[in-house]
Protein backbone atom coordinates (compact mmCIF):
# COMPACT_ATOMS: atom_id res chain seq x y z
CA UNK A 1 0.00 0.00 0.00
CA UNK A 2 2.87 2.33 0.84
CA UNK A 3 4.23 1.83 -2.66
CA UNK A 4 0.88 2.89 -4.13
CA UNK A 5 0.71 6.04 -2.00
CA UNK A 6 4.32 6.84 -2.80
CA UNK A 7 3.57 6.21 -6.47
CA UNK A 8 0.64 8.62 -6.43
CA UNK A 9 2.73 11.24 -4.61
CA UNK A 10 5.60 10.83 -7.05
CA UNK A 11 3.27 11.00 -10.03
CA UNK A 12 1.79 14.26 -8.72
CA UNK A 13 5.25 15.69 -8.08
CA UNK A 14 6.40 14.65 -11.55
CA UNK A 15 3.34 16.24 -13.12
CA UNK A 16 3.46 19.43 -11.05
CA UNK A 17 7.21 19.95 -11.39
CA UNK A 18 6.94 19.12 -15.10
CA UNK A 19 9.62 16.44 -14.89
CA UNK A 20 11.35 16.67 -18.29
CA UNK A 21 11.90 12.90 -18.62
CA UNK A 22 8.26 12.16 -17.96
CA UNK A 23 7.08 14.85 -20.34
CA UNK A 24 9.42 13.57 -23.03
CA UNK A 25 8.06 10.02 -22.63
CA UNK A 26 4.47 11.29 -22.51
CA UNK A 27 5.07 13.40 -25.61
CA UNK A 28 6.53 10.45 -27.55
CA UNK A 29 3.55 8.33 -26.44
CA UNK A 30 1.12 11.02 -27.55
CA UNK A 31 2.84 11.50 -30.92
CA UNK A 32 3.18 7.81 -31.68
CA UNK A 33 -0.31 6.79 -30.52
CA UNK A 34 -1.94 9.86 -32.06
CA UNK A 35 -0.26 9.26 -35.42
CA UNK A 36 -1.11 5.55 -35.37
CA UNK A 37 -4.74 6.39 -34.55
CA UNK A 38 -5.03 8.94 -37.36
CA UNK A 39 -3.45 6.53 -39.87
CA UNK A 40 -5.69 3.67 -38.68
CA UNK A 41 -8.85 5.77 -38.97
CA UNK A 42 -7.80 7.06 -42.40
CA UNK A 43 -7.25 3.51 -43.65
CA UNK A 44 -10.06 1.72 -41.85
CA UNK A 45 -13.08 3.99 -42.28
CA UNK A 46 -13.08 4.09 -46.11
CA UNK A 47 -12.44 0.34 -46.11
CA UNK A 48 -15.33 -0.16 -43.68
CA UNK A 49 -17.59 1.84 -46.02
CA UNK A 50 -16.55 -0.28 -48.95
CA UNK A 51 -17.07 -3.55 -47.08
CA UNK A 52 -20.38 -2.46 -45.53
CA UNK A 53 -22.02 -1.12 -48.67
CA UNK A 54 -20.52 -3.03 -51.59
CA UNK A 55 -21.11 -6.62 -52.47
CA UNK A 56 -18.00 -8.41 -53.68
CA UNK A 57 -16.72 -11.99 -53.71
CA UNK A 58 -14.97 -12.90 -50.46
CA UNK A 59 -16.74 -10.21 -48.42
CA UNK A 60 -17.49 -12.58 -45.55
CA UNK A 61 -13.88 -13.75 -45.54
CA UNK A 62 -12.62 -10.14 -45.29
CA UNK A 63 -15.01 -9.42 -42.41
CA UNK A 64 -13.99 -12.60 -40.62
CA UNK A 65 -10.30 -11.66 -41.04
CA UNK A 66 -11.00 -8.19 -39.60
CA UNK A 67 -12.82 -9.81 -36.69
CA UNK A 68 -9.87 -12.16 -36.17
CA UNK A 69 -7.55 -9.13 -36.29
CA UNK A 70 -9.39 -7.62 -33.34
CA UNK A 71 -7.80 -10.23 -31.14
CA UNK A 72 -4.35 -10.01 -32.70
CA UNK A 73 -1.73 -10.26 -29.92
CA UNK A 74 0.54 -7.16 -30.01
CA UNK A 75 3.62 -9.35 -29.56
CA UNK A 76 2.73 -11.28 -32.73
CA UNK A 77 2.31 -8.00 -34.60
CA UNK A 78 5.60 -6.81 -33.10
CA UNK A 79 7.36 -9.97 -34.25
CA UNK A 80 6.10 -9.65 -37.84
CA UNK A 81 6.88 -5.94 -38.06
CA UNK A 82 10.32 -6.70 -36.61
CA UNK A 83 10.96 -9.36 -39.24
CA UNK A 84 9.85 -6.99 -41.99
CA UNK A 85 11.87 -4.00 -40.78
CA UNK A 86 14.94 -5.85 -39.52
CA UNK A 87 18.09 -4.74 -41.31
CA UNK A 88 18.23 -7.99 -43.28
CA UNK A 89 14.43 -8.09 -43.70
CA UNK A 90 12.45 -7.23 -46.85
CA UNK A 91 11.98 -3.60 -45.75
CA UNK A 92 15.33 -3.31 -43.96
CA UNK A 93 16.58 -0.74 -46.45
CA UNK A 94 14.09 1.75 -45.03
CA UNK A 95 16.04 1.69 -41.73
CA UNK A 96 12.88 2.00 -39.67
CA UNK A 97 13.56 -0.55 -36.96
CA UNK A 98 13.89 1.03 -33.50
CA UNK A 99 12.31 4.28 -34.65
CA UNK A 100 9.00 5.91 -33.63
CA UNK A 101 7.79 5.19 -37.18
CA UNK A 102 8.22 1.45 -36.54
CA UNK A 103 5.98 1.77 -33.47
CA UNK A 104 3.44 3.71 -35.53
CA UNK A 105 3.45 0.90 -38.11
CA UNK A 106 2.94 -1.78 -35.45
CA UNK A 107 0.24 0.17 -33.62
CA UNK A 108 -1.55 0.89 -36.90
CA UNK A 109 -1.63 -2.86 -37.57
CA UNK A 110 -3.09 -3.41 -34.10
CA UNK A 111 -5.72 -0.64 -34.22
CA UNK A 112 -6.84 -0.96 -37.84
CA UNK A 113 -8.61 -4.33 -37.60
CA UNK A 114 -10.38 -3.19 -34.43
CA UNK A 115 -11.64 0.01 -36.08
CA UNK A 116 -12.36 -1.78 -39.36
CA UNK A 117 -14.42 -4.58 -37.81
CA UNK A 118 -16.39 -2.34 -35.44
CA UNK A 119 -16.95 0.40 -38.04
CA UNK A 120 -18.12 -2.16 -40.62
CA UNK A 121 -20.61 -3.57 -38.12
CA UNK A 122 -21.76 -0.04 -37.24
CA UNK A 123 -22.32 0.90 -40.87
CA UNK A 124 -24.05 -2.36 -41.69
CA UNK A 125 -26.58 -1.54 -39.01
CA UNK A 126 -27.73 1.54 -40.93
CA UNK A 127 -31.03 0.54 -42.54
CA UNK A 128 -30.64 -0.18 -46.26
CA UNK A 129 -33.94 1.58 -46.84
CA UNK A 130 -32.55 4.70 -45.23
CA UNK A 131 -29.90 4.71 -47.95
CA UNK A 132 -32.67 4.56 -50.54
CA UNK A 133 -34.40 7.44 -48.78
CA UNK A 134 -31.22 9.53 -48.82
CA UNK A 135 -30.72 8.70 -52.50
CA UNK A 136 -34.33 9.65 -53.17
CA UNK A 137 -33.72 13.04 -51.57
CA UNK A 138 -31.21 13.56 -54.36
CA UNK A 139 -27.96 13.11 -52.45
CA UNK A 140 -24.64 12.96 -54.27
CA UNK A 141 -22.29 10.11 -53.23
CA UNK A 142 -20.39 12.57 -51.01
CA UNK A 143 -23.58 13.82 -49.33
CA UNK A 144 -24.63 10.20 -48.85
CA UNK A 145 -21.29 9.40 -47.20
CA UNK A 146 -21.54 12.41 -44.90
CA UNK A 147 -25.10 11.54 -43.84
CA UNK A 148 -24.28 7.90 -43.23
CA UNK A 149 -21.27 8.84 -41.08
CA UNK A 150 -23.52 11.21 -39.17
CA UNK A 151 -26.13 8.48 -38.78
CA UNK A 152 -23.63 5.95 -37.44
CA UNK A 153 -21.57 8.51 -35.53
CA UNK A 154 -21.96 7.02 -32.05
CA UNK A 155 -20.96 3.55 -33.14
CA UNK A 156 -18.16 4.87 -35.35
CA UNK A 157 -16.71 6.85 -32.45
CA UNK A 158 -17.00 3.74 -30.29
CA UNK A 159 -14.87 1.97 -32.92
CA UNK A 160 -12.27 4.76 -32.77
CA UNK A 161 -12.29 4.68 -28.94
CA UNK A 162 -11.72 0.91 -29.03
CA UNK A 163 -8.82 1.38 -31.46
CA UNK A 164 -7.33 4.06 -29.24
CA UNK A 165 -7.67 1.79 -26.20
CA UNK A 166 -5.93 -1.04 -28.01
CA UNK A 167 -2.81 1.00 -28.81
CA UNK A 168 -2.43 3.31 -25.84
CA UNK A 169 -2.23 0.21 -23.63
CA UNK A 170 -0.08 -2.09 -25.74
CA UNK A 171 3.52 -2.73 -24.78
CA UNK A 172 4.79 -5.81 -26.60
CA UNK A 173 4.95 -4.43 -30.12
CA UNK A 174 6.33 -1.04 -29.02
CA UNK A 175 9.10 -2.75 -27.08
CA UNK A 176 10.01 -5.11 -29.93
CA UNK A 177 10.02 -2.66 -32.83
CA UNK A 178 10.89 0.53 -30.96
CA UNK A 179 13.60 -0.85 -28.73
CA UNK A 180 12.64 1.36 -25.76
CA UNK A 181 15.37 3.90 -26.53
CA UNK A 182 15.38 6.72 -23.99
CA UNK A 183 14.21 10.03 -25.37
CA UNK A 184 13.46 8.50 -28.76
CA UNK A 185 11.23 5.44 -28.74
CA UNK A 186 10.51 5.07 -25.04
CA UNK A 187 6.76 5.31 -24.48
CA UNK A 188 4.85 5.13 -21.21
CA UNK A 189 4.08 1.41 -21.41
CA UNK A 190 7.66 0.40 -22.21
CA UNK A 191 8.98 2.77 -19.53
CA UNK A 192 6.69 1.07 -16.97
CA UNK A 193 8.05 -2.34 -17.96
CA UNK A 194 11.60 -1.06 -17.63
CA UNK A 195 11.09 0.57 -14.21
CA UNK A 196 9.28 -2.53 -12.91
CA UNK A 197 12.10 -4.79 -14.11
CA UNK A 198 14.57 -2.55 -12.25
CA UNK A 199 12.45 -2.76 -9.08
CA UNK A 200 11.59 0.97 -9.20
CA UNK A 201 7.96 0.40 -8.34
CA UNK A 202 7.31 3.99 -7.32
CA UNK A 203 8.51 5.28 -10.69
CA UNK A 204 6.58 2.53 -12.47
CA UNK A 205 3.44 3.44 -10.52
CA UNK A 206 3.92 7.13 -11.21
CA UNK A 207 4.24 6.38 -14.92
CA UNK A 208 1.20 4.09 -14.80
CA UNK A 209 -0.91 6.87 -13.27
CA UNK A 210 0.20 9.23 -15.99
CA UNK A 211 -0.64 6.61 -18.62
CA UNK A 212 -4.05 6.05 -17.06
CA UNK A 213 -4.65 9.79 -16.98
CA UNK A 214 -3.63 10.12 -20.60
CA UNK A 215 -5.79 7.15 -21.65
CA UNK A 216 -8.69 8.62 -19.72
CA UNK A 217 -8.25 12.10 -21.21
CA UNK A 218 -8.06 10.59 -24.70
CA UNK A 219 -11.19 8.53 -24.13
CA UNK A 220 -12.92 11.50 -22.52
CA UNK A 221 -12.20 13.71 -25.53
CA UNK A 222 -13.48 11.04 -27.94
CA UNK A 223 -16.50 10.31 -25.75
CA UNK A 224 -17.32 14.00 -25.48
CA UNK A 225 -17.16 14.27 -29.25
CA UNK A 226 -19.33 11.16 -29.56
CA UNK A 227 -21.96 12.28 -27.08
CA UNK A 228 -22.06 16.02 -27.66
CA UNK A 229 -25.50 16.05 -29.32
CA UNK A 230 -26.92 13.19 -27.35
CA UNK A 231 -27.97 15.47 -24.51
CA UNK A 232 -29.91 17.78 -26.83
CA UNK A 233 -31.57 14.83 -28.51
CA UNK A 234 -33.41 13.78 -25.38
CA UNK A 235 -34.21 17.26 -24.20
CA UNK A 236 -37.05 17.80 -26.58
CA UNK B 1 -51.85 13.95 -71.45
CA UNK B 2 -48.10 14.02 -71.87
CA UNK B 3 -46.01 11.22 -70.47
CA UNK B 4 -43.70 12.28 -67.63
CA UNK B 5 -42.04 8.95 -66.86
CA UNK B 6 -41.81 5.97 -69.12
CA UNK B 7 -40.15 2.64 -68.48
CA UNK B 8 -39.33 0.35 -71.40
CA UNK B 9 -38.27 -3.30 -71.44
CA UNK B 10 -37.47 -3.31 -67.74
CA UNK B 11 -35.96 -6.50 -66.42
CA UNK B 12 -34.81 -7.03 -62.85
CA UNK B 13 -33.40 -10.33 -61.65
CA UNK B 14 -32.03 -11.60 -58.41
CA UNK B 15 -29.95 -14.76 -58.48
CA UNK B 16 -31.40 -15.59 -61.91
CA UNK B 17 -34.98 -15.25 -60.62
CA UNK B 18 -36.96 -12.71 -62.60
CA UNK B 19 -38.43 -10.14 -60.23
CA UNK B 20 -39.70 -7.72 -62.81
CA UNK B 21 -40.34 -7.95 -66.53
CA UNK B 22 -42.23 -4.92 -67.76
CA UNK B 23 -42.42 -4.18 -71.47
CA UNK B 24 -43.75 -0.66 -71.03
CA UNK B 25 -45.19 1.43 -68.25
CA UNK B 26 -45.93 5.11 -68.29
CA UNK B 27 -46.94 7.78 -65.87
CA UNK B 28 -48.86 10.65 -67.42
CA UNK B 29 -48.43 14.23 -66.32
CA UNK B 30 -50.76 15.09 -63.45
CA UNK B 31 -52.28 11.63 -63.03
CA UNK B 32 -52.38 9.44 -59.96
CA UNK B 33 -51.43 5.89 -60.88
CA UNK B 34 -52.12 3.20 -58.29
CA UNK B 35 -50.13 0.00 -58.52
CA UNK B 36 -51.76 -3.08 -57.04
CA UNK B 37 -50.78 -6.71 -56.80
CA UNK B 38 -50.10 -9.45 -54.29
CA UNK B 39 -46.97 -9.57 -52.13
CA UNK B 40 -43.90 -10.39 -54.17
CA UNK B 41 -45.46 -9.14 -57.42
CA UNK B 42 -42.59 -6.68 -57.91
CA UNK B 43 -44.43 -3.47 -57.03
CA UNK B 44 -41.73 -2.00 -54.80
CA UNK B 45 -39.02 -3.06 -57.24
CA UNK B 46 -40.89 -1.25 -60.03
CA UNK B 47 -41.14 1.85 -57.84
CA UNK B 48 -37.42 1.79 -57.11
CA UNK B 49 -36.58 1.35 -60.78
CA UNK B 50 -38.85 4.19 -61.94
CA UNK B 51 -37.67 6.43 -59.07
CA UNK B 52 -34.08 5.73 -60.20
CA UNK B 53 -33.10 4.12 -56.90
CA UNK B 54 -32.34 0.73 -58.40
CA UNK B 55 -30.73 0.02 -61.71
CA UNK B 56 -32.52 -2.68 -63.69
CA UNK B 57 -30.53 -5.45 -65.35
CA UNK B 58 -32.07 -4.26 -68.60
CA UNK B 59 -34.32 -1.46 -69.71
CA UNK B 60 -34.56 2.27 -70.08
CA UNK B 61 -36.29 5.01 -68.17
CA UNK B 62 -37.40 8.20 -69.91
CA UNK B 63 -38.21 11.43 -68.11
CA UNK B 64 -40.32 13.75 -70.26
CA UNK B 65 -39.01 11.93 -73.28
CA UNK B 66 -35.34 12.23 -72.29
CA UNK B 67 -33.55 8.94 -71.72
CA UNK B 68 -32.06 8.84 -68.21
CA UNK B 69 -28.35 8.09 -68.54
CA UNK B 70 -26.52 6.67 -65.48
CA UNK B 71 -24.56 9.93 -65.04
CA UNK B 72 -27.80 11.93 -64.93
CA UNK B 73 -29.60 9.87 -62.33
CA UNK B 74 -29.02 12.34 -59.49
CA UNK B 75 -30.26 15.26 -61.63
CA UNK B 76 -33.49 13.37 -62.41
CA UNK B 77 -33.89 12.07 -58.86
CA UNK B 78 -34.01 15.69 -57.78
CA UNK B 79 -37.24 16.10 -59.75
CA UNK B 80 -38.87 13.34 -57.72
CA UNK B 81 -39.73 12.45 -54.13
CA UNK B 82 -40.34 9.09 -52.49
CA UNK B 83 -42.32 8.14 -49.40
CA UNK B 84 -41.70 4.64 -48.13
CA UNK B 85 -43.96 2.37 -46.11
CA UNK B 86 -41.93 2.97 -42.96
CA UNK B 87 -41.02 6.61 -42.51
CA UNK B 88 -37.23 6.70 -42.69
CA UNK B 89 -35.60 9.50 -40.80
CA UNK B 90 -32.11 10.56 -39.97
CA UNK B 91 -31.07 10.93 -36.37
CA UNK B 92 -32.19 14.56 -36.16
CA UNK B 93 -35.21 16.74 -35.39
CA UNK B 94 -38.36 16.81 -37.50
CA UNK B 95 -37.59 20.19 -39.02
CA UNK B 96 -34.03 19.12 -39.86
CA UNK B 97 -35.35 16.00 -41.55
CA UNK B 98 -37.95 17.86 -43.58
CA UNK B 99 -35.45 20.53 -44.62
CA UNK B 100 -32.70 18.02 -45.39
CA UNK B 101 -33.82 17.11 -48.91
CA UNK B 102 -34.08 20.78 -49.81
CA UNK B 103 -30.57 21.47 -48.51
CA UNK B 104 -29.30 18.46 -50.45
CA UNK B 105 -30.89 19.98 -53.55
CA UNK B 106 -29.11 23.27 -53.00
CA UNK B 107 -31.85 25.36 -51.37
CA UNK B 108 -30.38 27.78 -48.83
CA UNK B 109 -30.92 27.01 -45.14
CA UNK B 110 -33.43 29.81 -44.49
CA UNK B 111 -35.66 28.99 -47.42
CA UNK B 112 -35.41 25.27 -46.66
CA UNK B 113 -36.61 25.91 -43.11
CA UNK B 114 -39.47 28.11 -44.27
CA UNK B 115 -40.63 25.57 -46.82
CA UNK B 116 -40.30 22.75 -44.30
CA UNK B 117 -42.45 24.69 -41.82
CA UNK B 118 -45.04 25.44 -44.49
CA UNK B 119 -45.42 21.77 -45.42
CA UNK B 120 -45.43 20.59 -41.84
CA UNK B 121 -48.33 22.96 -41.30
CA UNK B 122 -50.12 21.58 -44.39
CA UNK B 123 -49.92 18.12 -42.88
CA UNK B 124 -50.91 19.34 -39.42
CA UNK B 125 -47.53 18.47 -38.00
CA UNK B 126 -46.15 21.92 -37.20
CA UNK B 127 -46.12 21.26 -33.44
CA UNK B 128 -43.73 18.36 -34.06
CA UNK B 129 -41.04 20.56 -35.60
CA UNK B 130 -38.56 20.33 -32.71
CA UNK B 131 -39.26 16.72 -31.75
CA UNK B 132 -36.70 14.01 -32.44
CA UNK B 133 -37.93 12.41 -35.69
CA UNK B 134 -37.15 8.85 -34.69
CA UNK B 135 -39.29 9.20 -31.57
CA UNK B 136 -42.51 10.00 -33.44
CA UNK B 137 -45.56 7.74 -33.44
CA UNK B 138 -46.61 6.02 -36.68
CA UNK B 139 -49.18 8.61 -37.72
CA UNK B 140 -46.98 11.57 -36.79
CA UNK B 141 -44.04 10.06 -38.61
CA UNK B 142 -45.98 9.48 -41.81
CA UNK B 143 -47.33 13.06 -41.76
CA UNK B 144 -43.74 14.30 -41.42
CA UNK B 145 -42.62 11.93 -44.16
CA UNK B 146 -45.31 13.29 -46.51
CA UNK B 147 -44.38 16.87 -45.58
CA UNK B 148 -40.75 16.09 -46.41
CA UNK B 149 -41.74 14.74 -49.83
CA UNK B 150 -44.06 17.64 -50.71
CA UNK B 151 -41.54 20.20 -49.43
CA UNK B 152 -39.29 19.10 -52.29
CA UNK B 153 -42.01 20.25 -54.69
CA UNK B 154 -41.33 17.27 -56.92
CA UNK B 155 -42.61 16.77 -60.42
CA UNK B 156 -43.32 13.15 -59.58
CA UNK B 157 -44.20 11.65 -56.23
CA UNK B 158 -43.68 7.97 -55.48
CA UNK B 159 -45.37 6.32 -52.52
CA UNK B 160 -44.84 2.77 -51.38
CA UNK B 161 -47.85 1.74 -49.27
CA UNK B 162 -47.52 4.91 -47.20
CA UNK B 163 -50.60 4.31 -45.05
CA UNK B 164 -50.48 0.57 -44.50
CA UNK B 165 -48.70 0.76 -41.14
CA UNK B 166 -51.17 3.21 -39.65
CA UNK B 167 -54.07 2.23 -37.45
CA UNK B 168 -57.49 2.72 -38.93
CA UNK B 169 -58.42 6.02 -37.23
CA UNK B 170 -55.15 7.78 -37.91
CA UNK B 171 -55.12 6.33 -41.40
CA UNK B 172 -58.42 7.95 -42.36
CA UNK B 173 -57.25 11.38 -41.25
CA UNK B 174 -53.80 11.12 -42.88
CA UNK B 175 -55.33 9.90 -46.16
CA UNK B 176 -57.86 12.67 -46.16
CA UNK B 177 -55.17 15.34 -45.59
CA UNK B 178 -53.02 13.72 -48.23
CA UNK B 179 -55.89 13.59 -50.74
CA UNK B 180 -56.58 17.27 -50.19
CA UNK B 181 -52.93 18.26 -50.69
CA UNK B 182 -52.68 16.05 -53.74
CA UNK B 183 -55.76 17.64 -55.25
CA UNK B 184 -54.42 21.15 -54.62
CA UNK B 185 -50.93 20.50 -55.93
CA UNK B 186 -51.84 18.19 -58.81
CA UNK B 187 -48.50 16.40 -58.53
CA UNK B 188 -48.07 13.33 -60.74
CA UNK B 189 -48.19 10.39 -58.35
CA UNK B 190 -47.27 6.73 -58.48
CA UNK B 191 -48.47 4.87 -55.45
CA UNK B 192 -48.47 1.29 -54.34
CA UNK B 193 -51.36 0.16 -52.25
CA UNK B 194 -53.14 -2.87 -50.87
CA UNK B 195 -56.24 -0.92 -50.02
CA UNK B 196 -59.10 -0.59 -52.45
CA UNK B 197 -60.45 2.45 -50.63
CA UNK B 198 -57.22 4.27 -51.40
CA UNK B 199 -57.48 3.24 -55.05
CA UNK B 200 -61.06 4.47 -55.34
CA UNK B 201 -60.35 7.68 -53.48
CA UNK B 202 -57.05 8.68 -55.03
CA UNK B 203 -56.30 6.93 -58.31
CA UNK B 204 -57.06 8.03 -61.84
CA UNK B 205 -55.61 4.86 -63.25
CA UNK B 206 -54.53 1.46 -61.91
CA UNK B 207 -51.80 -0.92 -63.01
CA UNK B 208 -52.00 -4.49 -61.76
CA UNK B 209 -48.76 -6.39 -61.29
CA UNK B 210 -48.60 -10.18 -61.09
CA UNK B 211 -45.38 -12.17 -60.99
CA UNK B 212 -43.34 -9.16 -62.06
CA UNK B 213 -45.50 -8.37 -65.11
CA UNK B 214 -48.09 -5.68 -65.68
CA UNK B 215 -51.16 -7.74 -66.44
CA UNK B 216 -53.65 -4.92 -66.78
CA UNK B 217 -53.88 -1.14 -66.84
CA UNK B 218 -57.04 0.91 -66.77
CA UNK B 219 -59.40 2.91 -64.64
CA UNK B 220 -60.15 1.50 -61.20
CA UNK B 221 -63.63 0.54 -62.38
CA UNK B 222 -62.37 -1.25 -65.51
CA UNK B 223 -59.94 -3.27 -63.48
CA UNK B 224 -62.44 -4.23 -60.86
CA UNK B 225 -65.23 -5.08 -63.26
CA UNK B 226 -63.18 -6.82 -65.93
CA UNK B 227 -59.98 -8.25 -64.51
CA UNK B 228 -57.74 -9.41 -67.37
CA UNK B 229 -56.43 -12.63 -65.83
CA UNK B 230 -57.64 -15.38 -63.53
CA UNK B 231 -54.99 -14.50 -60.96
CA UNK B 232 -56.02 -10.89 -60.95
CA UNK B 233 -59.63 -11.91 -60.63
CA UNK B 234 -58.75 -14.03 -57.60
CA UNK B 235 -56.80 -11.17 -56.14
CA UNK B 236 -59.71 -8.82 -56.64
CA UNK B 237 -62.08 -11.42 -55.17
CA UNK B 238 -60.49 -10.75 -51.82
CA UNK B 239 -61.68 -7.16 -52.12
CA UNK B 240 -65.22 -8.02 -53.17
CA UNK B 241 -66.85 -7.21 -49.88
CA UNK B 242 -65.40 -3.75 -49.84
CA UNK B 243 -66.19 -3.33 -53.52
CA UNK B 244 -69.88 -3.84 -52.93
CA UNK B 245 -70.03 -0.67 -50.94
CA UNK B 246 -68.75 1.23 -53.98
CA UNK B 247 -70.81 -0.34 -56.82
Amino acid sequence: MDAVIEGVKKALIMLVTMDPDIYRIALVTLKVTGTALIVSVTLSLPAAFFIAFKDFPGKKLVISLANLGMGLPPTVVGLWVCLMLWRSGPLGRLRLIYTPTAIVVAQTLIASPVILALATAALQQVDRKLRWQIMALGATPFQMLFLLVREARYSLMAAVIAGFGAIISEVGASMMVGGNIEGYTRVLTTAIVLETSKGNFEDALALSFILLLMAYLGSLALTYFQQRRHKDEYNN
Amino acid sequence: MNTIIEGKNINVQMKKKVLLEVERIELKMGEVLAVIGPNGAGKSTLLRVLALLQEPRQGEIYFKGEKVAPKDRIRFRRKMAVVFQEPLFLDATVIENVALGLKIRGVNAREAKERAEYWLQKFKAEELRNRWAKALSGGEAQRVSLARAFALEPEVLFLDEPFSNLDVFIRESVISDFAEVLKTTGITTFFITHDLKEVMLLADRVAALMGGRVVQEGTPRELVENPATKDLEKFIESWKRILKSFF
